[in-house]
């Protein structure tokens, strides 16, 4: 593998943000020109990438199934359903030509002659589309928008979008790295699991490892938003406090974190000062780093209030398809939004329990899963709170 | 142990396979077919192959298959 | 009565019950649709009685051809059975009845083969049954030498009204509840262009 000699590895954790910035004159200046003869299966194995959109797949896996198959298509993935996650529009505004240089190297890898680009964004299509035609790879590369609706990145959906369909989830008994776009072996990867791919390709595995854990290597890119005055994307270590995180992004004093997005978990007050950005630490939590994106909860809010919002809004995203999912996620959301909202039944709480509880795995997708998980730990974490609203209280209105 | 898969995006809560099938399936307060058992898992022990196999048959809308 | 004659009743016979069976076949054949038991079966117990129907007609068709080929009065010909139109006998209407038997092979051959072809394209061709059965009554009414007896017209009779009343319960409103109260399941919407 040949790595330009002038080229300086980022020496620090900061590394997707050490790009200069969007052009591909600066990308150049900064980076050289496409390594050749990478071997990046191997690469990318060695290194332990995991994949960045959430689910944390090692991408060594997707990426030898795919090669093994040939005559694949790989897409590169910025869709970003997850309204409170704004990493990949900040990495394609910042770096899109790491992205765009990742998705050369990983097609080029499975032998793909074609790739794409999805995002929900008019102006991120349109910027990316500029930002491609600059560039001269023999990779025909197609910037798709797609719907900007929750469940459009999921793998499944996306592909089906790109087949001109209705941009839905199928059923999971066929993976889309065996039938995929056009019939072929697609292989999916978020932009900014590709950014990494962009670097590692240029400075090598053990660069990559070192930083973050054995386990979860390099950096990732955090959404900070909620209850803090600085709110932004960030990059950071995996193993990283949490509360190191929380304070660059100017936190205020919090009832609790949500970590990993909608479908993820809370991170309780009292437990902030010993959890780190990792899955170990977070796992007790059931939560995992995921997607990056962690939301504070200010002590002005009520967490019953505020997850009974996101539990509504996940119920009207529901793609439809599926009768469990369609019928239990609304009413897990009203009967959690009816203790919000002061109804003094305990019963309700049974209801939503054990409509958590009906929905697992009887779904097309893992979006029924994922509500089930993110009210679990709702009522888990916040159970105190659930018992003052059931005695016709509710802290927030106390606390202000 | 093989385990029965529901497609979803097909499954309308017919509900023939519970017919057929119910030592493994029930029907929710909606109709669709769910576990007996708590984990919510679909194994078809092997003494119930037959049965499985004739709820992929019959099922309206091909929604079940039988995966070993 | 020599083996002619026997060849004409037997016809005529199959031909009738076989009208009687296809009747059966699309009662059910709603009713599975529906997801309803009935008359005591479960629905499983339905949809494989519309099955048995369904075949137990096909093969008295096949009886019915069978016996007309070779009877000489029918004067029915090999291309008479694939090709509706063009018989000596009664051409109009016995081209019903070769109309009704190439959407019969379509239908049941799809149906042993939904497995393969996908529920879309399964659903597609099952739904040709609201047209083979009219096509098949007409056939009867206009070919069956008994048409004109009472007991031949009190079984049409019969058969299209419970025809009738099947198609009557399947486009009204009651019709789409599967008897639990629950929100539909939606069709995803039209693909956005690129």
């Amino acid at each position: 593998m040949t790595i330009a000699p002038t080229l300086v590895a980022p020496p620090d954790t900061r590394r997707l943000f050490a790009a200069p910035g969007p052009s591909l004159a600066q990308h150049r200046e900064t980076y050289g020109d496409l390594p050749v003869d990478v071997d990046l299966p191997d690469l990318v194995e060695q290194a332990g990438l995991l994949g960045r959109g959430g689910a944390a797949f090692p991408s060594a896996r997707k990426l030898r199934t795919v090669a093994s198959r040939g005559n694949g298509v790989v897409v590169g993935n910025a869709a970003e359903g997850e309204p409170a996650s704004d990493k990949d529009r900040t990495l394609l505004t910042v770096a899109p030509h790491l992205v765009i240089d990742g998705l050369v190297l990983t097609a080029r890898a499975v032998g793909a002659r074609r790739a794409y680009l999805t995002t929900a964004r008019p102006e991120i299509a349109r910027q990316l589309r500029t930002e491609v035609r600059r560039r001269r790879d023999r990779l025909r590369i197609e910037v798709v928008e797609v719907e900007d609706r929750f469940v459009s990145g999921e793998e499944s959906a996306l592909v089906n979008a790109l087949n001109g369909r209705p941009g839905v989830p199928s059923d999971r008994l066929t993976r889309v790295w065996e039938r995929g776009v056009d019939r072929r072996p697609t292989l999916v990867h978020n932009v900014e699991t590709l950014a990494h791919v962009a670097l590692l390709a240029r400075f090598g595995a053990d660069w990559f490892r070192s930083v973050g854990t054995p386990e979860e290597p390099g950096t990732f890119l955090a959404t900070v938003g909620g209850a803090v005055s600085a709110p932004g994307v960030f990059e950071v270590p995996y193993g990283a406090s949490l509360t190191g995180l929380l304070d660059a992004a100017g936190a205020m004093p919090a009832r609790a974190v949500l970590v990993g997005g909608y479908h993820g978990a809370w991170v309780p007050g009292s437990a902030l000062d010993s959890t780190r950005m990792s899955r170990t630490s977070l796992a007790p939590h059931g939560a995992s780093v995921g997607a990056g994106v962690v939301a504070v909860l200010g002590r002005d809010r009520c967490g019953l209030v505020e997850s009974a919002g996101v539990a509504a809004y996940l119920a009207d995203q529901v793609a439809g398809q599926c009768g469990p999912c369609v019928n239990g996620l609304p009413r897990m959301s009203d009967a959690l939004s009816r203790l919000a909202d002061g109804s003094r039944d305990p019963r309700l709480v049974d209801e939503v329990q054990r409509m958590r509880r009906l929905v697992v795995g009887r779904g097309a997708c893992a979006h029924p899963d994922g509500t089930a998980r993110f009210v679990a730990s709702t009522l888990r974490v916040f159970a105190d709170e659930v018992a003052v609203h059931l005695g016709g209280g509710c802290s927030a209105a106390a606390a202000r | 142990m093989p385990r029965l898969h529901v497609d979803w995006t097909r499954c309308d809560g017919h509900g023939l396979c519970a017919d057929l099938l119910p030592e493994v399936l029930t029907r929710d307060e909606w109709g669709y077919p769910v576990s007996r058992s708590p984990d919510g898992a679909l194994d078809v022990d092997r003494s119930l192959r037959e049965h499985a196999e004739r709820a992929v048959d019959m099922c309206p809308l091909l929604a079940l298959t039988l995966v070993r | 009565m020599n083996l002619v004659n026997s060849l004409w009743y037997l016809g005529r016979g199959t031909g009738l019950v076989a009208l009687v069976m296809f009747t059966l076949t699309m009662v059910l054949g709603i009713t599975t649709r529906s997801g309803r038991q009935a008359l005591g079966l479960s629905r499983f117990g339905v949809a494989d009685l519309h099955k048995t129907a369904s075949l137990t007609g096909t093969g008295l068709v096949a009886a019915h051809v069978g016996t007309l080929l070779f009877d000489p009065y029918a004067q029915l010909k090999l291309v008479d059975l694939v090709f509706p139109f063009l018989a000596a006998y009664r051409p109009m209407w016995l081209g019903l009845g070769t109309l009704a038997a190439d959407l019969l092979v379509l239908i049941v051959a799809s149906s042993l083969l939904r497995h393969r072809i996908g529920p879309r394209a399964f659903k597609a061709l099952h739904w040709s049954a609201y047209a083979l059965w009219p096509v098949a009554f007409l056939h009867a009414l206009g070919t069956g030498t008994d048409a004109g007896t009472v007991w031949f017209r009190a079984i049409a009779f019969g058969c299209a009204l419970a025809v009738g009343a099947a198609v009557g319960w399947r486009t009204s409103q009651s019709f789409a509840e599967r008897g639990f109260p629950r929100i539909p399941r939606r069709q995803p919407q039209k693909a956005v262009p690129r």
